[in-house]
């Protein structure tokens, strides 16, 4: 894209920005209660928030890199920097966030048909539908592959039986991709199909679990006799692990920062600086240095790993790389922020916002999506070739 | 801001550098030279100038390459990949900076002799245990139209081998660089033998005269030329450190998969695979950062001293954890001199060292973060 062009566009959005943006969504807040996750119930806190919400989808921008006809605009990389910067500017909160736009939109525009990203991908665009991940069960984590929700065939529909747990916000979704086997005798890797189901199907019931940061988002997710369109398998049956990877993939790359993820929040400069008399500790002094360079060059390598992917080289198992680092950069962080606190940083509200309850979180940032000792694994084997 | 991907041109360079390399200078070649007690091969150098490397950052009318720092970032990690011993950063990174921050005819020969491969420089900057250009006391005392220097710089890196040497004094009202030849009367050099058995001097100055010529940029000035220079350094040296990082983690990597105890290879050893892991996560982190500084000197070299400075620190980080791990992981034969990996270790620890160690860089991108 030439100089010009970008700053043509700059100054549309910049414009645009201007007129569209509402006041009250120019904090750059991006705690819990200014996310948008959008879904059938979704009760927005404001006017504005909706009338953001809408104003961003009308224009792609909710998903402004997914194609035009699926409700994205388009943009290339570096349009798509211009728009963030722009938003960064004026403090413009991030109007939807979702698991549909992280995670099934893009496993879906590399895997669906053309009349399954018509009927799916708007209304995550749009923030009218809202998914959520089926993926572990009790007796699958790490080893993913070896899940026993079963889905049997029925005509044209599957029967599914069986439980997950883990399922983030599942009491709150109105869908749920899932790994469901469909061939018990296979090989574990190749009995596995990509479903789509809808939370209203009856059979489908979900059970809060609370987690050590006080809130409950995840769930235990029960299929009791659940019936389901073949129609809604994503891939072929019994190649589901394919899309499952594809998914991860991006899932990794948006825990470990390249989505709203860990890179941006709390800035650990800030919450250090804003102690008392600065940050006088010269051992945490140094540890926070040590944090802060750290930060700084996985934010980079994020950076590099984007010019990869847009130039067309793919990220492939280096996303593994993303993931181990970001998370544990991230639990760095909260460690240090803690510490910097002091007895201030203890305090547990009933609204669970308080630094402590982010620290306690982000312990959880290393075993979502896959635990750190499996990212290195998948480097170990994938990219350095060591003998499994 | 160009990406973090290397360009064609960048990469075409770094596979040539890398096919002439693995002929010319392996590892066995820093090998030969340490066991004959020398720490140059001209020969070598005649053909790094041949090929452009010398003059990569020199401009095109003082008949230089002038691909820029990125590129001479990627030339210095190729070198660092076989530990190979040449003058590069001294003079074709450091002083060939430093050299074209000035108008004048001099530095505009003084150029054209490093494009073409006829001028080594040392950089005579340090005085004590540490980096610390600021710190200097070295005196070049006001003489008539000139100067009179007196002092001792330690660590001159190819000091030995220079024709010439840049060094920093201390001036009335400031710091000021001199552009000196090594050879002027009252200069002395000592060889101080280091432990990666390259060329590092103490050079001696007794009342050593110097003219108005001499200072390179204006007096009680230094750093206008200097800062630029040292960043510039530091960054190629993050690059050689990287690459010498890559090039003990790949003969790690090999032994992990050739080495076989217990019946198996010991690359099959989750204990040792998540720590390879690891480590090549380090490395893959501190590329961009090395990246990074290459294009900021390239395009905004104003602002590059957070970039810079980044880089360094990551680069001592990882090459440090590169050869500790390179060692361990090869059990006795690691400790052994007939193995190479020593020679990494050993490298690694006189880069850290030089233009700034860990706690010199973390210390600046702190100051550049508002800690
Ligand atoms: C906050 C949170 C949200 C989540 N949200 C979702 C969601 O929305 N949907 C979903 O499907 N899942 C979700 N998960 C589940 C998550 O993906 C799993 O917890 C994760 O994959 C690990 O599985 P596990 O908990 O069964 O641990 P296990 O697999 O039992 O692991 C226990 C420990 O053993 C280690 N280990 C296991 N295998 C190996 C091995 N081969 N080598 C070395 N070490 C090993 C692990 O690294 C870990 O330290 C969520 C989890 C958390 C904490
Ligand atoms: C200075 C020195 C003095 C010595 N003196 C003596 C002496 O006096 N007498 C004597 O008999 N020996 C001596 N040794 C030999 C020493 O005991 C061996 O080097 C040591 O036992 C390691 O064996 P190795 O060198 O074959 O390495 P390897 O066994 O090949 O190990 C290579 C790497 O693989 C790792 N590894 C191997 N197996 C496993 C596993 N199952 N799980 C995880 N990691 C594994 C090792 O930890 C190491 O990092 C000496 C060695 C040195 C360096």
């Amino acid at each position: 894209m030439s100089e010009d062009a970008t700053e043509t566009f700059r100054s549309e959005v910049r414009t645009w920005l201007d007129e569209n943006c509402p006041k009250e969504m120019r904090d750059g807040a991006s705690g819990e209660d200014a996310i948008v996750w959008g879904g059938r119930n979704w009760t927005f806190t404001s006017d504005a928030q909706k009338l953001w919400l809408d104003r961003m989808a009308a224009k792609g921008w909710t998903v402004p890199t997914w194609p035009v006809e699926y409700g994205g605009a388009g943009l290339d990389r570096a349009h798509h920097k211009v728009l963030l910067d722009e938003m960064r500017k004026i403090g413009a909160r991030v109007p939807l966030q979702s698991f549909g736009i992280w995670m099934l939109g893009p496993a879906l525009l590399a895997f669906g048909t053309h009349e399954q990203k018509l009927q799916y991908l708007p209304p995550i665009a749009r923030g009218k539908v809202r998914w959520c991940q089926g993926y572990s069960e009790p007796g699958a984590g790490s080893d993913l592959a070896s899940v026993q929700t079963r889905a049997e065939s029925d005509g044209d529909d599957y029967i599914v039986n069986g439980q997950k747990i883990w399922t983030s916000y599942a009491d709150k979704a109105d869908c749920i991709f899932a790994l469901v086997r469909t061939d018990r005798d296979a090989p574990k890797h190749l009995g596995i199909t990509f479903l789509l189901i809808d939370m209203d199907t009856p059979g489908v019931s979900t059970k809060p679990i609370r987690l050590i940061s006080g809130k409950s988002p995840f769930c235990e997710t029960f299929f009791d006799d659940v019936r389901v369109p073949k129609a809604n398998v994503v891939g072929t049956e019994n190649r589901g692990w394919d899309v499952a990877k594809h998914l991860l993939t991006h899932e990794r790359e948006m825990i470990s920062g390249g989505g709203q993820g860990l890179l941006g929040g709390r800035a650990l400069g800030a919450v250090l600086n804003a102690q008392e008399g600065g940050l006088s500790d010269p051992v945490l002094r140094a540890e926070a240095m040590g944090c802060e360079i750290d930060a700084l060059a996985v934010a980079l390598t994020l950076e590099r790993y984007k010019d990869q992917a847009e130039s067309g080289g793919g990220v492939g198992d280096a996303s593994a790389m993303l993931k181990y680092a970001g998370t544990e950069l991230n639990k760095r962080r909260h460690e240090l922020m803690m510490s910097a606190g002091g007895a201030d940083a203890l305090t547990w509200d009933g609204k669970h916002e308080g630094l402590a309850s982010d620290w306690l979180r982000t312990k959880a940032n290393s075993i979502e999506g896959g635990t750190s000792e499996v990212m290195l694994s998948i480097i170990s084997r994938r990219v350095l070739g060591l003998p499994a | 801001m160009s990406t973090l991907l290397l360009t064609e041109d960048e990469t075409m360079l770094q596979d040539a550098a890398r096919g002439f390399l693995d002929g010319a200078a392996p590892v066995s070649h820093l090998r030969k030279l340490r066991d004959a007690g020398q720490t140059h091969d001209a020969k070598l150098w005649a053909e790094m100038a041949q090929m452009g490397w010398t003059g990569v950052l020199v401009p095109e009318e003082a008949g230089g390459s002038d691909m820029g720092h990125a590129a001479a970032c990627v030339l210095a990690g190729e070198l660092g990949k076989t530990l190979v011993t040449s003058p590069f950063i001294s003079t074709a990174v450091i002083a060939a900076t430093a050299l074209r921050q000035v108008a004048t005819d001099r530095a505009r020969d003084a150029l054209s002799a490093i494009a073409a491969g006829d001028a080594i420089y040392g950089l005579a900057v340090d005085e004590g245990r540490k980096h610390d250009p600021e710190g200097v006391e070295l005196a070049a005392r006001a003489d008539g139209n000139g100067f009179r220097l007196t002092g001792t710089k330690g660590f001159v890196v190819d000091g030995g081998n220079a024709d010439r040497l840049l060094v920093l004094a201390k001036t009335d009202a400031g710091l000021t660089l001199f552009d000196l030849p090594a050879d002027r009367e009252g200069i002395t050099r000592t060889a101080q033998n280091m432990v990666d058995a390259r060329d590092a001097a103490t050079v001696q100055f007794d009342n050593v005269q110097a003219t108005g010529d001499d200072v390179l940029g204006a007096v009680d000035d230094a750093m206008t030329v200097l800062k630029p220079a040292l960043e510039a350094g530091q960054a190629a040296l993050s690059a050689e450190m990287l690459g010498l990082s890559a090039g003990a983690f790949a003969m790690t990597v090999g032994y992990l998969k050739e080495r076989k105890q217990f019946g198996v290879e010991i690359g099959r050893f989750q204990a040792l695979q998540h720590r390879a892991a690891h480590l090549w996560s380090e490395t893959e982190i501190t590329l961009s950062a090395v990246r990074h500084a290459g294009r900021m000197l390239d395009e905004d070299p104003a602002n590059a001293t957070l970039a810079v400075s980044l880089a360094k620190a990551r680069a001592t980080q990882t090459a440090k954890l590169a050869v500790i791990e390179g060692v361990q992981m090869h059990g006795g034969i690691g400790m052994t001199d007939d193995f190479d990996m020593g020679f990494f270790m050993k490298r690694a620890r006189v880069a850290t060292e030089w233009l700034g160690d860990y706690g010199y860089h973390a210390a600046k991108v702190a100051a550049a973060r508002g800690f």
